[in-house]
């Protein structure tokens, strides 16, 4: 094929473009997701911003790596965002106070094997943040299960800067005094240990969930509202449809209703699955992908769905305490399927694509 | 329009900036007769014009130029009066820069109309005489599709239209011709569209106009106010409100199956430039010679609407709108759908509506990036394609693969194009398959024929070694025979002889 009709200043109409870019969505999921990420800050201390400044660094570095080595100019891509944007997903995702090999190595992952190797932005089949947080939770589970207490910048016992990067290099000094277990996977340690809900979460120092968001969990994934309100604004801006989240927080919310009526002593309430692990930020920010969630309403409808159901299984029926990552990358393999099985009607034409009968429309 | 629709708005294409204003409010001017007209043989779908004058012959204004060649062609008339002074090549109003042949007048700027007489009174006359008229007098479809309108009305007649849609939408942005044209001529707008509805046996009208155009629909409304059966419908401004099948649905609420003519469901579209032209044709009878086109743009001074002679350069259009600097793109039509010129030495055709002049910062062509599979292309498709995947399809060379995501049914609107974050050209890309494919097919089609005609010859050959062989066969048979035959008679004479003797 005549590659030159793709290189060449194109001669066809339209001779008007709207004023739009890949970098400005890019930027405006940014700044959507800026707030829940201060609050994390704010709530985690001087070691989850130098984990989230790590990861995304290490993230930076893999795809310019890639690039080079791939013969291309590095700069003009990382100039579109997307590189940052996984970094700064995949550390909101991890545990806020964990070491700074962590961060590198899932922020590589994520450029290197979760998007340059299939052909960089726009290629890849997989979430790359929820690769590398896969990568990590298989290949590290201790770290990657470590949560800490919230523990405010502004308290008097927070560590500070020097000490901040002291546990991100060294590791926690003592994990048995801050470290304990997110709701999630608390309640599940409790039951497997035939201890049912309604005695675990009402005990002495169960975790909980809140809707302020001051829990124990990953770096920001705790501050629902504020990232409700992120969701909120790319769906105000049309750079996200409503069909993903919606579906999503359907799709774990449904089951966990139905649940929680059969039998409330074993199986969590929906307001406890939506605000708990990365529910808020998953729906809005992580099953929203463009590159790897179908094209269609219809299709959408399904993906989200399909996001929030096969999460709900695996935080309940699983092996691990929370199933989005899980659940998005499985889901990911079925968007080919999901884009193909439901493609839109093309006007003139029924669902087959055969044309429409005249006599009928008359 | 369906419920969803009415609810929730149309969910199919752009909306771009309009950019028609202040063009479409500033009066409209004749354009002075330019040194030159060079007027296209070709300025319609069909067959060239056939040239019936010579150079150095006077011609009036009006006067035939060229007749039309074949089923499917329009006859070509002298926009002003003045001398044939060459009949040759110009270069296309298109991005190929092709020549096509043209007939150069020098006016004599008296632009004295050759006698011309009307019908009084259209309604009485047949409809095909009707469409013998406006077939006669050339007109077009000026929405830019120039399809010949007396084709169409035919097509009507045999189709039993019962509904005759009136395009009004004026779609794309920049332009205003038709905004114009409904304002300052909204009833013999109106008399164009009686007369068509009777050419075609129409019983009512349904005039569709974007609302983003309140002076002409208030016009059309008042000129269409004493016509019971005349509807002027004011439809949401969306682009592209103007393609015959998104108009259609908004207004009928009828989709045009896949493989059939709006008019095989009783509709037929015509545009209001063209029913306007009709009008002149029929009461006036004066052919098609000029129209109103919007010359607008960041690189023109004075943008307008003007009334331009068929056969105009566009750099002499240019050149009375009080040009600012050299434009870096010019484009003849829309910016959604418009062609882009090779230069201003081209002639304006039937179809042009527009020239747009662009200025450095309007002509900014962004550099395509990868596709983010964003999905903004699917939700603007006014067909309901999926064009990233199409491109996905044409960029890999599987032209049969994009096919199958219905790359046939893409009207090249130019909303994906428009929407993409990325830049990337799709409809480039689609019209590139395009073009590919109905090579192959002309290819297959020419191999099949040469088969068979091989297959023809290797049957006749070996029919004919048959028959020689069988000839050869008989020959000998009969050699044979007549041997025999031979030898027989001389053993009987033998015999005889013998007999004799004994």
């Amino acid at each position: 094929m005549n590659s030159s009709i793709f290189s060449a200043a194109p001669l066809s109409a339209p001779h008007a473009h709207i004023d739009a870019s890949v970098s400005r969505v890019m930027r405006w999921v940014m700044a959507a997701l800026a707030p829940a990420t201060l609050y994390g800050f704010w709530l985690f201390g001087w070691p989850a911003i130098d984990l989230w400044l790590i990861t995304v660094l290490a993230t930076l570095f893999g795809e310019a790596l890639c690039l080079r080595l791939a013969g291309r100019r590095a700069l003009p891509v990382l100039g579109d965002g997307s590189a940052i944007l996984t970094g700064w997903l995949l550390a909101l995702s991890l545990p806020p106070w964990a070491p700074w090999w962590v961060g590198v190595f899932g922020g590589l992952f994520a450029a290197v094997f979760g998007k340059q190797v299939f052909g960089g932005l726009g290629q890849n089949p997989f979430n790359p943040a929820m690769v590398a947080r896969v990568a990590l939770l298989i290949s590290f589970p201790v770290p990657m299960t470590l949560w800490v207490a919230p523990l405010p910048i502004t308290a008097a016992t927070a560590p500070g800067f020097v000490a901040g990067l002291h546990i991100l290099f060294h590791g926690l000094p003592n994990v048995d005094a801050v470290a304990s277990a997110s709701v999630l996977g608390f309640a599940k340690t409790e039951l497997t240990r035939g201890i049912d809900l309604f005695h675990s979460l009402l005990g002495a120092g169960a975790p909980h969930t809140a809707i302020s968001g001051f829990r124990q969990g990953s770096l920001g994934e705790s501050a629902s509202l504020l990232l409700a309100g992120g969701g909120l604004l790319l769906l105000g801006l049309r750079i996200i449809s409503w069909h993903i989240p919606v579906a999503m927080l359907v799709g774990i919310a449904g089951p966990a209703l139905i649940m929680h009526q059969i039998d409330p002593t074993h199986y969590l309430d929906a307001a406890t699955h939506l605000l708990a692990g990365g529910a808020i930020l998953g729906a809005f920010f992580i099953a929203t992908d463009y590159v790897t969630s179908p094209n269609t309403k219809g299709g959408q409808i399904v993906f989200g769905f399909g996001c929030g159901f096969l999460t709900y299984v695996i935080r309940t029926w699983g092996g691990y305490p929370e199933g989005v990552a899980f659940a998005v990358i499985l889901m990911n393999t079925l968007t080919p399927v999901i884009d193909r099985v439901m493609m839109p009607r093309i006007y003139g034409r029924d669902r087959r694509g055969t044309p429409l009968e005249p006599d009928r429309v008359r | 329009m369906g419920l969803m629709e009415r609810i929730f708005g149309i969910s199919w294409g752009v909306h771009p900036d309009d950019h028609k204003r202040p063009a479409a409010d500033v009066p409209l001017r004749r354009m002075p007769l330019p040194a030159r007209l060079y007027v296209p043989l070709q300025q319609h779908v069909g067959g060239a014009g056939r040239p019936i004058v010579l150079v150095g012959q006077q011609v009036l204004k009006g006067q035939l130029l060229a007749e039309p060649q074949g089923n499917i062609s329009a006859p070509i008339h002298a926009p002003t009066s003045g001398t044939v002074v060459a009949i040759g090549e110009v270069t296309a109003p298109h991005p190929s820069s092709l020549p096509f042949a043209a007939i150069t007048i020098a006016p004599d700027n008296e632009d004295r109309w050759l006698e011309t007489t009307g019908v009084a009174d259209p309604f009485a006359l047949e409809p095909a005489e009707i469409t013998k008229l406006v077939a006669a007098a050339g007109v077009v479809g000026l929405g830019g599709a120039t399809f010949p309108s007396s084709v169409k009305f035919s097509l009507g007649k045999r189709c039993e239209v019962t509904t005759l849609i009136v395009n009004g939408g004026e779609c794309e942005p920049y332009l205003s011709c038709d905004d114009r044209l409904m304002r300052d001529y909204a009833a013999e707008v109106i008399d164009g569209v009686r007369i068509i509805m009777h050419a075609i046996g129409a019983r009512q009208a349904l005039v569709g106009i974007e609302n983003n155009k309140p002076e002409a629909t208030a016009a059309m409304k008042k000129a269409a106010e004493a016509f019971a059966n005349i509807h002027i419908r004011p439809v949401p401004a969306r682009y592209p409100m103007g393609s015959d099948k998104q108009l259609i649905q908004t207004l009928t609420g009828k989709e045009v199956p896949a493989d059939c003519r709006a008019a095989e469901l009783g509709v037929l579209v015509h545009n209001v430039s063209t029913a306007c032209a009709v009008h002149r044709a029929v009461r006036l009878g004066q052919p098609l010679v000029e129209r109103i086109m919007t010359v607008n743009g960041g690189a023109v001074g004075k943008p307008g609407n003007l009334l331009v002679p068929l056969g105009a350069l566009v750099e002499d259009i240019l050149a009375c709108c009080e040009p600012l600097g050299e434009p870096v793109r010019l484009v003849m039509g829309g910016p959604m759908m418009g062609n882009l010129l090779p230069h201003g030495r081209v002639p304006v055709v039937k179809g042009t509506s527009g020239i747009l002049a662009f200025n450095a910062a309007e002509a900014v062509t962004p550099e395509a990036g990868p596709c983010i599979r964003c999905g903004s292309c699917t939700k603007a498709c006014p067909m309901g394609l999926l064009p990233l995947e199409m491109a996905a399809r044409v960029r890999a060379g599987d032209l049969t693969g994009a096919d199958n995501y219905g790359l046939k049914d893409c009207i090249a609107c130019g909303c994906c194009s428009y929407i993409c974050p990325s830049h990337i050209p799709l409809v480039q890309y689609f019209n590139h398959a395009k073009g590919e494919l109905s090579a192959q097919q002309r290819t297959k089609l020419r191999q099949d024929a040469t088969k068979v005609l091989a297959q023809a010859r290797v049957e006749r050959q070996e029919r004919e070694v048959k028959e020689k062989a069988i000839a050869a066969a008989a020959r000998k048979a009969a050699r044979n025979a007549a041997r025999a035959a031979a030898a027989a008679a001389t053993n009987a004479a033998a015999s005889a002889s013998e007999g004799a003797t004994t």
